[in-house]
C-alpha cells in the first residue's frame, strides 16, 4: 500500500438545465488500496469542510452488480481497468501526478441530472416494453418440467449479467443501446420459457430503443470494450437475427 | 400495544391452507378500487408490486434508486433455499422448516417458518418460468449447492449472482406491470413519514431526490419492502443508501419495533483495510462449500501462508465441529474467526483476519471446476485486494450483513398499524435470532410472492376504509413536519455555530460504539455505558452536524443526514434490546451467558420470546412487550454442530 497525489478535473454542473464545466481540484495521500469512490468520498469531505458543495455522483452497492455508479474517467466509461465498474476500479491502478478528468456518461438518451449524475430510465422504458415472459405470479409448472442443457443456462446467463449501468451506451459513438437490449432480448430467446413472445419482443423492444433516442449500432464495438460485466457483441448479432425473423414473419 | 399474531389453528401442515381458505377475500371486479402504496423495489416490493396488479389492485411502488433494479437484494450472492429435494438426499419441507428454526436458534414462530418452507418451491418455478437462467446440470436439470447450517444441497444458484438474476426477475415482472399501467413507478423518492388516519395507514410523504419536492401519496394500505438497519454500524456489508427511516417513521407512529438487537455477521467478508472504507465486501458463503478455514497455531506468526506448514495450521472449524466442519452456521463461524483472532492467532496486517484457503480444493477438481464455481467472486476479491485466492488463501473476517430484528408483524405481515404491512428483511419474522445463507432471498419472494395477496385480500375484506385524500389535513400536516425537519437539518447550512462536523463523521462514530458495545460479543456494562455514549452523539449531531448546498434540489449529504439523524434514534432501542436479553443466542454472544466450554448459551426459560418496541415519545425510554414463542413442532435443544 501506498500514496498518491491527484488532479481531479471533474464535470460540474447544478442541474438539467444549466450549464456545466470542468472544476479543477487537487488531492494528497491517497491510499492506493482505496476504491474510486471512496476516493471521491475523501474529496467530498474536503470540500465539504471547505464549504463547497460536494460532487454529486451515483452509486449504493459498492461491490459491482447494482450498476448505480459510473463515470467517464480520462476518456473511458468506469476508468482503465477492464471488466470493471467505478467502485470497483481502486487507485493502485493510478500514479502520483496523474490527472484524472471526470465526466458525466454523456448520451442523448441520459439527460444529466447534476454533477455526474444522469437519468437513465429510457433503460428501463426498454424493459418494459418487453424485457420479460409474461407470466402471472402462481400456476407454474415445477422448476424441473423443462429441461436446458446447461450449455444454455450458461449462455443466457452470460447475457443476464447485465446490470444496465448504460456504460456501453455512454462509450458508443451513436449512442446505441444495442447491447444492453441485445442482453435482455438473447437471454430469454435462448431459454425456451421466452420462445412465446419472442417475435414480439424484439420488435417492440427495438422500437422503444429508437423513441427513447438512443442511436444504432455500427459494429464499433466500444460497448464491449467497457462493459464490466463483459457482455458479448455477439447478442447483438443474435438480436438482430430476431428482429429480422420477427420482421420478416407473420403471426 | 396489543401482539396478537393471529396464528391460523389446526396442524401446522395445514395452517397455511386454511388461513387461505378462511382468509377473506376481494372479488377481481372491486380490486381496482383499492390502492397500495409499495416502498421499495428489492425482492419483496418487486414482487409485491407485480403479483397486486397482475391480481388487479391499483399499485404505487417507490425506489430511492434510478430504477427499480438497484435494490440492495441484487448483491446477494450464493442462492436460494427451497424444499424440492431434487436431489433426494432426504430433504422435505419440514426439514426446511425445521433447520431454519434451528438455525435461527429458536427465536422464531413456527407457523410463519413453516409457511415459508410451503412456498419455497413455487419460488423456485415461478422464477424459472420467468427465465431466470439457474444453473444446470448436464442434463438440462436444476442443479443444487450445499450451504451453512444444512446437511442437505437445497440451494438453488446463478453463478454467483443469485440475488441479481431473481432481483431482475421481480423486476422484469414489475416492468411488465408498469408497462400495463397496473403500476405507478415512482423513481428517485425517499419515503420520509408514514400518515396515519383514524388507526389505519393511510399514505406516505415522498421526497423527491432530483428536486427536493415533498409529495403526498394516499393509499388503503401500505407495504414497507424497505430492507435492513445493517447500516446502522456504518460499516456493513449493505448497499450505501439503506437505510431504517421508513421502518422507524413507522416505528414513531406506534408500529412495534421487533428484537432490534438481532443482527447478523456475516462470516466471509473482506477484512477491513482504511478509516476511508465505506464499506465492507461479503465473499458468498457458498465459498466455504470448499474452502478452508485456517489459522495459524502460534501466536503472532507473521510468515506467508503458504510459508507455514501443514502441521502449524488450526483448521478451527473442521477441528472443532467435525460433523459440520466450515459448513457451521454463520454465527458461529463469525464468532470462532472473532475468537480466533482475539487469541492474537488473526492475520493480515491488521491481525482481525482468517484464511479461507481453497488450495485443497484447486488439487482436488481442478482450478476450471473452482473458477466456474466461484469464479466472479475470486475475480472481485482479487480486484479489492491485487491478491488471487488461485495463489494464495483469501483472508476473511466477519461484518454485519442482515438484520433479523425488524417491525412486529402478524401472520399476514401486518404491523401493529392496521393497513401497514412489513415485508423481506423489513419484518422481523421468519428468522428468529440468526438467518441461515440462501433464506433471505427465499424470505423476500415467499412475502412478496405468495403471503402478501393472501394477506391483503383478507385486510380489505374485513376492515372498514373509509376514503381519504392527499390534500388531507393529516397529510398537509405530515408534511409540514418533513419540512420542518429537513430545515432544522439545513439549519447549520451556512457554518454550524458550535464547528463543522461531516454526516460521516457522526456515522462512524455512531458505528464504532454499537460495533465495540453492541455487535457480535455484548456485556452489561459496555452496553449501558453505549446507551449512556449514544445521545451525546445526538446531541453533536444536530449542533454541529454541517450540509452544504439546499434542499431544493439534488442533495446527497442532505439525504444522508436524514437517515443517520434516525439511526442516531433507533440505536438506542437496539441498545435497549441488547441490554434485556440477558442471553447468548443466535448471532450474538453475551458474555455474561455462556457455557463452560464458552460456547454461546441460550436461556429458554427467561428468554424465549420476541421483544417488541414500543415508542413512547422523544427522550422517554420505549416500553417493551413480549410474544411469547412456543413450540409444539420442533423441541429447542442447544444447538450443537459438533
Amino acid at each position: 500500500m501506498s500514496n498518491i497525489d491527484l488532479t481531479l478535473q471533474i464535470w460540474r454542473q447544478k442541474n438539467s438545465d444549466a450549464l456545466g464545466k470542468l472544476e479543477t481540484y487537487t488531492l494528497d495521500k491517497i491510499s492506493t488500496d482505496m476504491s474510486f469512490l471512496e476516493m471521491l468520498d475523501v474529496l467530498n469531505e474536503k470540500l465539504t469542510m471547505e464549504g463547497i458543495e460536494p460532487v454529486a455522483f451515483d452509486h449504493d452497492c459498492r461491490e459491482g452488480i447494482c450498476g448505480m455508479c459510473g463515470a467517464v474517467i480520462n476518456g473511458v466509461a468506469h476508468g482503465p481497468e477492464k471488466e470493471t465498474t467505478l467502485c470497483q476500479l481502486h487507485m493502485r491502478h493510478f500514479k502520483t501526478g496523474d490527472v484524472l478528468v471526470i465526466e458525466p456518461f454523456r448520451s442523448r438518451a441520459f439527460p444529466i441530472k447534476k454533477d455526474l449524475v444522469v437519468d437513465r430510465s429510457a433503460f428501463d422504458k426498454i424493459i418494459q416494453a418487453g424485457g420479460y415472459v409474461s407470466v402471472n405470479t402462481g400456476g407454474t409448472p415445477d422448476g424441473n418440467a423443462i429441461p436446458i442443457s446447461s450449455h444454455i443456462a450458461e449462455l443466457a446467463m452470460d447475457a443476464a449479467a447485465c446490470i444496465g449501468c448504460g456504460a456501453c451506451v455512454a462509450s458508443c459513438p451513436n449512442g446505441a443501446a444495442m447491447l444492453f437490449t441485445s442482453a435482455k432480448i438473447s437471454q430469454l430467446c435462448l431459454l425456451p420459457q421466452g420462445h412465446a413472445e419472442r417475435k414480439k419482443r424484439a420488435l417492440s423492444m427495438v422500437e422503444t430503443m429508437d423513441k427513447e433516442g438512443f442511436g444504432n449500432c455500427t459494429n464499433l464495438r466500444e460497448c464491449e470494450a467497457v462493459c464490466p460485466k463483459s457482455i458479448s457483441i455477439r447478442n447483438i448479432a443474435r438480436l438482430n437475427r430476431e428482429f429480422v425473423r420477427a420482421a420478416f414473419s407473420e403471426g | 400495544m396489543e401482539l396478537n399474531a393471529r396464528i391460523p389453528s389446526g396442524p401446522l401442515a395445514e395452517k397455511w391452507d386454511n388461513h387461505k381458505f378462511s382468509a377473506k377475500l376481494v372479488n377481481p371486479a372491486n380490486r381496482r378500487k383499492f390502492k397500495v402504496i409499495v416502498v421499495g423495489t428489492g425482492l419483496a416490493g418487486a414482487a409485491a408490486s407485480a403479483t397486486l396488479a397482475e391480481q388487479g389492485y391499483k399499485v404505487s411502488t417507490f425506489c430511492i434508486h434510478d430504477s427499480p433494479r438497484r435494490a440492495h437484494s441484487i448483491a446477494a450472492q450464493g442462492g436460494i433455499n427451497a424444499a424440492k429435494n431434487y436431489q433426494t438426499d432426504g430433504d422435505s419441507v419440514f426439514r426446511l422448516f425445521y433447520d431454519t428454526i434451528k438455525g435461527g436458534d429458536f427465536r422464531a414462530r413456527e407457523a410463519n417458518v413453516y409457511r415459508l418452507a410451503q412456498v419455497s418451491n413455487n419460488i423456485i418455478d415461478q422464477c424459472v418460468a420467468q427465465g431466470v437462467p439457474f444453473a444446470r446440470e448436464y442434463g438440462g436439470s436444476l442443479a443444487n449447492r450445499s450451504f451453512g447450517g444444512a446437511q442437505v444441497s437445497r440451494t438453488f444458484y446463478a453463478r454467483g449472482q443469485t440475488g441479481q438474476q431473481l432481483l431482475l426477475g421481480a423486476y422484469s415482472a414489475l416492468s411488465r406491470q408498469i408497462h400495463n399501467g397496473g403500476v405507478t413507478m415512482f423513481n428517485r423518492r425517499e419515503m420520509m413519514d408514514l400518515v396515519v388516519i383514524d388507526g389505519q395507514a393511510r399514505g406516505i410523504i415522498t421526497r423527491n431526490l432530483i428536486n427536493g419536492n415533498l409529495e403526498s401519496h394516499w393509499a388503503d394500505a401500505v407495504l414497507l419492502c424497505t430492507g435492513g438497519y445493517g447500516n446502522v454500524y456504518f460499516l456493513s456489508t449493505n448497499a450505501m443508501a439503506s437505510n431504517v427511516t421508513a421502518a422507524w417513521r413507522a416505528y414513531k407512529h406506534g408500529a412495534g419495533f421487533a428484537n432490534p438487537s438481532f443482527v447478523q455477521i456475516h462470516p466471509t467478508c473482506i477484512p477491513v483495510h482504511g478509516d476511508y472504507q465505506s464499506k465492507l465486501t461479503l465473499m458468498s458463503e457458498s465459498l466455504r462449500n470448499d474452502g478452508r478455514v485456517w489459522v495459524p497455531k502460534n501466536k503472532g506468526d507473521k510468515r506467508k501462508p503458504a510459508d507455514i506448514p501443514e502441521e502449524e495450521r488450526d483448521y478451527y472449524l473442521e477441528n472443532k465441529y467435525p460433523s459440520f466442519g466450515n459448513l457451521v452456521p454463520r454465527d458461529v463461524a463469525s464468532r470462532n474467526a472473532k475468537e480466533q483472532c482475539d487469541q492474537g492467532k488473526g492475520v493480515g496486517s491488521t491481525g482481525l483476519a482468517v484464511y479461507l484457503d481453497f488450495a485443497d480444493a484447486i488439487k482436488r477438481d481442478g482450478e476450471e471446476t473452482i473458477l466456474r464455481k466461484y469464479g466472479n467472486l475470486f475475480q472481485m476479491y482479487e480486484k479489492i485486494t491485487d491478491s488471487s485466492p488461485l495463489e494464495e488463501p483469501m483472508t476473511i473476517y466477519p461484518a454485519v450483513h442482515y438484520t433479523m430484528g425488524g417491525l412486529w408483524v402478524d401472520y399476514n405481515l401486518m404491523t401493529t398499524i392496521p393497513g401497514l404491512f412489513a415485508l423481506g428483511e423489513c419484518n422481523f419474522s421468519d428468522h428468529g435470532a440468526n438467518r441461515l445463507g440462501a433464506s433471505a432471498l427465499m424470505q423476500g419472494l415467499a412475502d412478496g410472492y405468495f403471503v402478501i395477496p393472501t394477506a391483503i385480500g383478507n385486510y380489505f375484506g374485513e376492515s372498514s376504509i373509509a376514503p381519504v385524500n392527499d390534500s388531507d389535513e393529516a397529510f398537509i400536516n405530515a408534511q409540514q413536519q418533513v419540512g420542518d425537519r429537513l430545515n432544522k437539518l439545513l439549519q447549520n447550512s451556512s457554518g454550524g455555530v458550535g464547528g463543522k462536523v461531516t454526516v460521516d463523521e457522526i456515522h462512524k462514530e455512531l458505528g464504532r460504539l454499537l460495533w465495540d458495545n453492541c455487535g457480535m460479543a455484548r456485556n452489561k456494562e459496555g452496553l449501558e455505558m453505549a446507551l449512556k455514549k449514544l445521545p451525546e452523539i445526538r446531541q453533536k449531531f444536530w449542533d454541529k452536524v454541517y450540509i452544504p448546498g439546499s434542499g431544493s434540489d439534488l442533495n446527497q449529504t442532505l439525504e444522508r443526514a436524514g437517515r443517520v439523524a434516525d439511526f442516531l434514534e433507533f440505536g438506542e432501542i437496539m441498545i435497549h434490546d441488547a441490554l434485556n436479553r440477558a442471553e447468548s443466542c443466535g448471532c450474538h454472544l453475551r458474555e455474561e451467558s455462556q457455557t463452560e466450554e464458552n460456547e454461546a448459551k441460550r436461556d429458554d426459560e427467561n428468554y424465549s420470546y420476541v421483544s417488541v418496541w414500543e415508542y413512547q415519545g422523544d427522550d422517554v425510554e420505549p416500553k417493551m412487550h413480549k410474544e411469547d414463542l412456543t413450540f409444539e413442532y420442533v423441541t429447542p435443544s442447544q444447538r450443537s454442530y459438533k
